[in-house]
């Protein structure tokens, strides 16, 4: 399988402090890769530093590549173009205050799809893919915040489709949901993977050793071990490792 | 143990005093001008009173006829809607998310500044500077409708600006996020997610404006004209109601007095009006 991303000698601060120490690692094309780790770590760091989210906050540089298909993000790269291929949901779902259809539409719209006939069709289309389209079909002009937290995450997964990303980016996407809603998003994560590179930060380590192929164990801004998800879990190579997933800390 | 409670009860009664004084001088200004209007609007009629378009108090008989004094109000106010919104709108969005950090540092305080000069200071600003400025371009005395909306646009935007900005500043980072992560840019995050869901602060802000628009009475006075006549032009100068009680209440008597009194009855249901159309708005949204 392909490499979507390499990413060679990371090294990102936010100011002063150092986030992240050489990070050197490889992310296959559909596979869920998955990162785990104690609060702090620096998972979700590298996960923003995939689609340049970090660009959003004061004092925050890197060295170092990071290659999107062979092409470096941070090297006069066009960020727009950049998160319209690499798609990103977030721990908290963030449906915008509008109703559910324009939440959907937001981004094809952003791109210059004007043709209600067009925009029909992806809107159907992204939501069949999340899973959702049989639960809001006949409520699309309702309010995206009026319908429950599970189902504002997956209208968010459908928001993010609708753009035709290639990388899908997700930040603790079930750590504000109930066991149900959770199962739901994580079917529908191993769905995708067909069609998407997907990386789930997450600190479930059950969830992701159900739905990923790869998982990156992550301790102070250092990737300390990263391996196939079972190889890890079962055998893992490094003693912090193994205290973290066997829970002796974190 | 005791004493605690004896404190906490002591401080409920005071807040409960409080909040009683604030409601109760609504109460008694609400009092005050209903009861000393009736007798005027009993004789004059109220139909005639607020659709009658001469006011001639020293006529014989006298005619309180207060439709020039209305439309003044309005085309004033809405003179500084038109000229005031925009600018301050604008002016929110730039400084909640445009604004470098230093340059808002600078720039904050003197918008605080702008709220806290005295209208009579703009008022004296307005002649100065803008009366003449029509005159010179545009013809006419410069007393004028357009010389009162300007002047008026210029003081609601310390408003504007400051409530917008926080109902702007108040809607969810995620919000914005969500809007960057599908890779729209920050103008089109702030002008297509962020102030839509900043709505109904914005609509506050434009709301208090007018409200402050309607009642300002000093810088008015100085810039308008002040001629009790239905208007046909924003040349033209103008009496806002205002503008008439404070112009007219050093000398008015009797009928004349009441009638006055009546005109800030008139200005309290314009506010009124405005408010519940407000609240009905918003409680439209949220459903």
């Amino acid at each position: 399988m392909n490499d979507k991303y390499q990413i060679t000698d990371l090294n990102l601060f936010y100011g002063d402090f150092q986030a992240l120490t050489d990070v050197n690692m490889n992310i296959k094309e559909n596979q869920i890769t998955a990162f785990i780790g104690p609060s702090g770590c620096g998972k979700s760091t590298l996960l923003k530093t995939l689609n340049r989210m970090n660009d959003l906050i004061d004092g925050c540089h890197i060295t170092g590549k990071v290659l999107l298909d062979g092409v470096d993000i941070y090297d006069n790269y066009d960020v727009n173009l950049l998160r319209k291929n690499v798609g990103m949901v977030f721990q908290k779902p963030n449906p915008f205050p509008m109703s559910i259809y324009d939440n959907i539409a937001y981004g094809p719209r952003t791109h210059g799809i004007r043709k209600k006939a067009l925009l029909d069709d992806i809107v159907e289309e992204s939501l069949h893919k999340a899973a959702i389209w049989d639960e809001v079909k006949d409520r699309l002009k309702r309010n995206a915040l009026s319908v429950s937290g599970g189902q504002q995450q997956r209208i968010c997964i459908a928001r993010a489709l609708a753009v035709g990303p290639e990388v899908l980016l997700m930040d603790e996407p079930t750590s504000a949901l109930d066991p149900i809603s959770t199962n739901k998003i994580e079917d529908l994560i191993l769905d995708l993977k067909k069609y998407y590179t997907i990386v789930i930060v997450t600190h479930n380590m059950q969830q992701a050793t159900r739905i990923s192929d790869a998982t990156a164990f992550f301790l102070l801004g250092e990737i300390i071990e990263f391996d196939s998800t079972s190889s890890l879990f079962s055998m893992p190579k490094d003693k912090r490792t193994e205290d973290y997933i066997t829970g002796r800390f974190g | 143990m005791k004493k605690q409670k004896i404190l906490e009860r002591l401080m409920s009664i005071v807040f409960f005093i409080t909040a009683t004084i604030s409601i109760v001088s609504v109460i008694l200004i609400l009092l005050f001008i209903v009861i000393n209007s009736i007798p005027a609007l009993k004789e004059i009629g109220i139909v005639q009173f607020i659709t009658g378009k001469t006011w001639a108090p020293a006529n014989i008989p006298a005619s309180f006829g207060l439709l020039p004094m209305i439309l003044g109000s309005l085309y004033v106010t809405a003179g500084a809607v038109l000229i005031g919104v925009p600018l301050g709108l604008f002016t929110a969005v730039f400084m909640a998310r445009f604004c470098p950090e230093k340059l808002y540092k600078v720039l904050k305080p003197l918008i605080d500044l702008l709220a806290g000069i005295p209208s009579i200071v703009y008022g004296f600003f307005g002649l100065v500077f803008i009366v003449p400025l029509i005159r010179n371009t545009l013809g006419g005395t410069g007393d004028s409708i357009l010389a009162a909306s300007i002047l008026l646009g210029i003081m609601i935007l310390p408003t504007i600006i400051g409530l917008s900005e926080a109902a702007i500043r108040a809607v969810p980072q995620s919000y914005y996020e969500g809007a960057l992560s599908l890779g729209a840019t920050h103008e089109r995050a702030v002008f297509t997610i962020l102030l839509p869901a900043a709505k109904s602060g914005i609509f506050a802000s434009v709301i208090l404006g007018i409200g402050r628009a309607i009642g300002e009475t000093m810088a008015v006075v100085m810039v308008a004209g002040n001629q009790a006549r239905i208007p046909t032009g924003i040349l033209n100068g103008v009496r806002t109601m205002t503008s008439n009680i404070v112009i007219e209440m050093g000398y008015a008597a009797d009928l004349h007095r009441g009638a006055l009194i009546a005109s800030g009855l008139v200005l309290f249901v314009f506010i009124l009006i405005l408010n519940i159309a407000f609240s009905l708005m918003n409680k439209k949204k949220g459903a």
